[in-house]
């Protein structure tokens, strides 16, 4: 069964998501292929092949990539994917709209969020906002999955192990769809979906002015910062900071939630977080059902006091 | 101009669901319009009244049973709607290959529909059908700008926004904060029966459809269980700095 891994990268940024989908793999093949795309790509190939699993790294490195627009990535994905039996990659934003397009191309059906691979034809994942898991048998010859990187184990890179790098000359350009630019505000925090520690808060701030006393928090522990939709709607934090069914999909070792009363969308974004601590004045918020450690109180006289502790 | 608005019959976003026998209890169920695909429909109302388009057609896969969501469709706005009758459970592939085959009958110009379906949550559907079509697309929109030749649309990407021009014809999927959809008035959900609602079965696309992978059964997630409550603020950060140590 000869396996590829997409890698997913971030303005040239490798994600660390990407060792979760390596050890996916292996419930495939002990060994697999990388692919890269993208334009002035450095190290990342030489990075990749560090993980002991990896045999090739196919790099793909043209301008025409730069932007990672589905349209033509696709394309490549689909050209590659020729020669392999399982095409993975992982779950985030970009991959998402990318995958299915591929997906479409080969003309297979897609898994999408699998977050537990029993059998090289069975896996899991969940629906309805993780309130319910569905069994997949998928007997297909080939088959493509996205990989929830929260559920696996991160494969560890070895100094010793260099894979093979290959460059392919795939060319296509994308006569569609054209970039135009990003917003992506500059910020020194960890990234939301590979953080150590999420701090995340909710309506209970009452206003944006108020959520800046987390952000002052989230950098004392050197935590990224979360939010639920209600906070988002609020206009208190940026759309990307969601943590929900419909934003991200996170399970840091700790996440402390400060007036988030826990509906059932934003509990499938987080539930799976090694440690949850919930702050909340009402003693029946329904987080409190999830959380290993509760506090009621107002959430503002915690902060107070936590800003005098931690330094 | 023409749109087309795929819609799809779920299980309502405020009911808690029950398995049984290893299957989602559907039956006496409160169903609704997924809420991405309502999205889908405001938008499609707003470019309309901007004289973007002229006109918006809604679309569902199913029995009759998902004819309700097809007239909150024309209640809202929507001009006609279409049923592709089947019984028959789709993967996502599947549903697109039957609108791409619909589609190409009927010369829609851009398709606008929700990003996932709040119950099976794939986020596939969008993508595949602009794969299929080979047809520009501009997915998870948070803002549409019409451009004199095709479309500028906001994206919300991992870390921020992107925005990208699309050529029609183009497949957009919503994203949450595209806008807030309108509530149907009474009037308009009266005329909204008298709009034309055509039946189209399925057999007449000639398309393979057996399933490529199958949802066997479906359980429960594991369950976390509560654990403690803390009862000071000092207590709160003892157990902060243990586990961050």
């Amino acid at each position: 069964m000869k396996v590829v891994v997409v890698a997913y990268h971030q303005g040239n940024i490798l994600s660390p998501l990407n060792a979760s989908v390596l050890t996916a793999s292996q419930q495939f093949s002990k060994q697999c292929d990388v692919l890269i795309i993208g334009d002035k790509l450095g190290q990342m190939a030489q990075s990749l092949g560090e993980f002991p699993m990896v045999e090739n790294v196919l790099v793909c490195d043209h301008k025409a990539y730069e932007h990672q627009l589905a349209e033509n990535i696709a394309q490549v994905i689909h050209e590659v994917a020729q020669s392999y039996d399982i095409i993975l990659g992982v779950s985030s934003t970009l991959m998402k709209d990318i995958f299915p397009r591929a997906a479409a191309l080969l003309d297979i059906g897609l898994v999408s969020d699998v977050i537990e691979i029993k059998s090289k034809d069975h896996y899991k994942r969940p629906i309805y906002a993780g309130n319910a898991i569905a069994n997949i048998k998928d007997t297909q010859k080939k088959k493509m999955l996205t990989i929830r990187a929260t559920a696996f184990e991160k494969a560890q890179p070895s100094r010793d192990h260099k894979a093979n790098i290959q460059s392919l000359s795939i060319h296509f350009e994308a006569q569609h769809s054209k970039f135009i630019k990003t917003e992506a505000p500059e910020s020194s925090r960890p990234e939301l979906t590979c953080a150590d520690i999420v701090v995340s808060g909710g309506r209970g701030f009452g206003s944006k002015e108020n959520f800046k006393q987390l952000e002052t928090f989230a950098d004392k522990l050197g935590a990224a910062i979360g939010a639920s939709r209600a906070a988002v709607d609020a206009g208190y934090v940026p759309n990307d900071y969601q943590v929900g069914q419909t934003g991200k999909i996170i399970a840091p070792q700790l996440y402390i939630c400060f007036g988030i009363s826990g509906a059932i969308q934003h509990l499938a974004g987080m539930k799976d977080s090694k440690v949850i601590i919930a702050i909340n004045k009402d003693p029946d918020a329904p987080i409190f059902k999830i959380a290993d450690y509760h506090y009621v109180g107002d959430l503002f006289e915690v902060l107070a006091t936590f800003e005098k502790t931690f330094k | 101009m023409k749109v087309l608005v795929p819609v799809k019959h779920v299980i309502d976003y405020n009911v808690q669901i029950q398995i049984k026998n290893g299957k989602v209890v559907k039956d006496h169920v409160k169903h609704s319009m997924n809420p991405f695909d309502e999205i889908a429909v405001e938008a499609a109302l707003q470019l309309k009244e901007a004289k973007y388009l002229t006109e918006i057609h809604c679309i569902s896969i199913g029995t009759n049973d998902v004819i309700p969501t097809l007239r909150h469709g024309l209640a809202l706005g929507a001009d006609q709607a279409v049923l592709i009758e089947s019984k028959d459970t789709m993967d996502p592939i599947h549903v697109a290959k039957v609108l791409a085959e619909h589609i190409k009958k009927e010369a829609y110009d851009l398709v606008i529909m929700g990003k996932q379906a709040i119950d099976d949550d794939y986020n596939q559907t969008a993508q595949m059908l602009a794969g299929i079509l080979n047809w520009s697309q501009a997915t998870f929109a948070s803002k549409i700008h019409p451009k004199k030749n095709g479309l500028e649309v906001t994206r919300e990407v991992d870390g921020g926004l992107e925005t990208i021009a699309v050529n029609l014809p183009a497949v957009i999927s919503t994203d949450l904060r595209l806008n807030e959809p309108r509530f149907a008035t009474l009037p308009n959900i009266m005329k909204a029966k008298s709009k034309p609602l055509t039946t189209i079965a399925i057999d007449t696309f000639k398309l393979e459809l057996k399933p490529y992978f199958t949802q066997a059964t479906i359980e429960e997630p594991a369950q976390r269980k509560a654990g403690k409550e803390v009862k000071s603020i000092d207590d709160l950060i003892k157990v902060i700095k243990e586990v961050t140590e």
